[in-house]
């Protein structure tokens, strides 16, 4: 990608607090103990958060639970508010508004229309006890789509396109493997097929083998559909494997950033030293 | 014992179910919470549409009660009876006559007309709610006209079924705006709805809900493009006892031969189309 070009996606000072603050936190990170006021016991999730992203770029966000890595993802996908900051998408508007202030009604349709949200818990992504075309058809429903017939068409594609054998869409994501059912969540993700992509831990849990088919599927999407991602994982391994650039949080906030490559030959900050000879 | 009220609740709890009433008829559709009363009856057996009933009525009403199409059922005997012991008001079965019309799981075969109230009983006054657990969800839903979910259960219905297999309480689109559950009325009543002259209140007791389509309102039952919506048919199938065949019928077995017939649901409507028949046959 060209230095000069425009991100698709801008997020600026972007921050998520999961209490009131008092006197002792407000506006004093110094006296926050690792995202969290001893006082008043105000987490501070995520704090002062900027990226961007590139079209067509794999953006890997690295950190353990608790680093506030999928806070972000979720204020990203509208499912959680954001305290503050500002969320540009070239694609609504030209960038110029800030979504995080949109009603929700905007927010539902950037949601739909330029977002696909993969969910390291399946349950959080799709209906465990409806069939898997209509768990992917739920995406183009909230589209506007009132036609049966074209929403199970580009279902049955997609779920080839997943490796999901059509003898199985009429059977809910209870019934599958979670592998699988990461599968129908990425075919639903990619529904309205979005610029953008959202990847919260979607193999954490999964047996290797399943894990490599799953991080080869979404490389195969990538490649072939030029999508943007995110993805967000504690295992430095998935990012090493598929994204572009690095970034590292540890307690809410990004500590180090830069190519995937840079990042792993020369890490500077020690949490990201020792995540990489952890790795070696 | 409780005071001697006419109609059994007292003033106020009326007043204020009246002016849900008020507020429902003013948004078609939406569902308005109400604080439901005790009544001396179990709850899931009536008290919304009850409450509503007891609210409205008035000395000179006359009052209908059904029950699944029958005005003569335990449950429909039983509720005429306390608004009748605590109103003295007369009854009738027939359709025309009656100004307020309790019912369940039923709108009369005979067309209703303008002034008549049509007050239905209602279990489950949420359309969205096998999508969606929470109230609190809901009622943004609703707000922001968000009914992706009733669609999706639509559409889970054609995947599993071939077509859609609400039963009964079809979701029904009112004025442009609300998704409305009808009760489980058959999809057979569904048109019944739109455009009726006269006014239709639903009343949900265990959930506390009053909603209402009023007189000349446009009520659509949702249904896809390419997947029409469709009433149940009852295709070469008549009743056994009139010969009607635009009627919801129901199925039922000759004990003595066990053979399957078809007779007309709607019970009084059947009594008069019959009585019909002897009145010209007598001439
Ligand atoms: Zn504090």
């Amino acid at each position: 990608m060209s230095e000069q070009q425009k991100p698709i996606l801008i997020l600026k000072d972007f921050n998520k607090t999961f209490g009131k603050g008092c006197a002792h936190c407000d506006g004093k990170p110094e006296n926050r103990r690792q995202g969290y006021c001893p006082k008043c016991r105000t987490v501070y999730a995520c704090q002062d958060i900027s990226l961007s992203l590139y079209q067509g770029e794999i953006v890997g966000i690295v950190g353990e639970s608790g680093s506030g890595k999928s806070t972000l993802m979720q204020a990203l996908y509208f499912d959680s508010e954001a305290t503050s900051g500002e969320y540009f998408l070239e694609a609504y508007h030209s960038g110029e508004e800030n979504l995080f202030l949109s009603s929700s009604q905007q927010q539902k349709w950037v949601r739909n229309m330029l977002l696909g949200m993969v969910y390291q818990n399946p349950m959080m992504g799709l209906k465990m006890n409806f069939s898997a075309q209509s768990n992917i058809a739920e995406k183009m429903i909230a589209a506007g789509n009132r036609q049966v017939h074209s929403m199970v068409e580009r279902g049955d594609t997609l779920l080839e396109q997943v490796h999901i054998p059509l003898i199985r869409r009429k059977d809910s994501p209870s019934h599958f493997s979670g592998g699988m059912q990461q599968r129908v969540q990425i075919a639903k993700a990619l529904a309205n097929e979005p610029p953008i992509l959202l990847l919260d831990e979607v193999t954490t849990g999964l047996d290797l083998s399943v894990q490599a088919d799953v991080l080869e599927l979404i490389q195969k999407i990538q490649r072939e559909r030029k999508n943007s991602i995110l993805l967000v994982s504690h295992d430095l391994s998935v990012v090493r494997m598929l994204a572009d650039r690095t970034i590292v949080m540890l307690n809410g906030r990004i500590i180090e950033e830069g190519l995937t490559d840079q990042v792993l030959e020369d890490p500077q900050h020690p949490y990201t030293q020792q995540l990489v000879y952890s790795l070696l | 014992m409780h005071e001697r009220h006419f109609a059994f609740l007292d003033e106020s709890s009326k007043k204020e179910i009246r002016r849900a009433v008020l507020k429902a008829v003013a948004i078609p559709g939406y569902q308005v919470p109400f604080a439901s009363r005790e009544l001396p009856i179990a709850r899931g057996w009536g008290t919304g549409g009850l409450q509503i009933t007891l609210s409205l009525v008035g000395k000179d009403d006359i009052i209908k009660v059904i029950d699944q199409g029958s005005d003569e059922s335990v449950n429909a005997v039983s509720l005429r009876n306390l608004i009748q012991e605590t109103t003295d008001v007369a009854s009738t079965i027939h359709t025309t006559e009656a100004t307020l019309i309790q019912t369940r799981h039923r709108v009369p075969e005979q067309p209703l007309k303008e002034g008549q109230i049509l007050i239905l009983q209602v279990p489950l006054p949420e359309p969205l709610r096998n999508v969606e657990p929470s109230e609190y969800k809901t009622k943004k839903l609703h707000a922001e006209a968000d009914y992706s979910g009733a669609w999706l259960k639509l559409f889970e219905d054609i995947m599993c079924y071939g077509q859609a297999a609400t039963g009964a309480d079809h979701p029904v689109f009112v004025n442009d705006r609300y998704v409305m559950a009808p009760t489980p009325i058959p999809r057979f009543d569904n048109p019944k709805l739109d455009h009726n002259p006269a006014l239709m209140l639903f009343g949900a007791g265990r959930e506390k809900k009053i909603y209402a389509v009023p007189p000349y309102t446009k009520v659509v039952s949702l249904a896809f493009d390419d997947y029409p919506f469709q009433r149940e048919r009852f295709v070469g199938k008549k009743c056994r006892l009139t010969g009607l065949e635009n009627v919801y019928l129901d199925e039922l077995i000759d004990e003595a031969t066990g053979e399957v017939y078809y007779q007309t649901n709607d019970s009084s409507y059947l009594l008069e189309f019959l009585n019909r028949d002897e009145g010209a046959g007598t001439v």
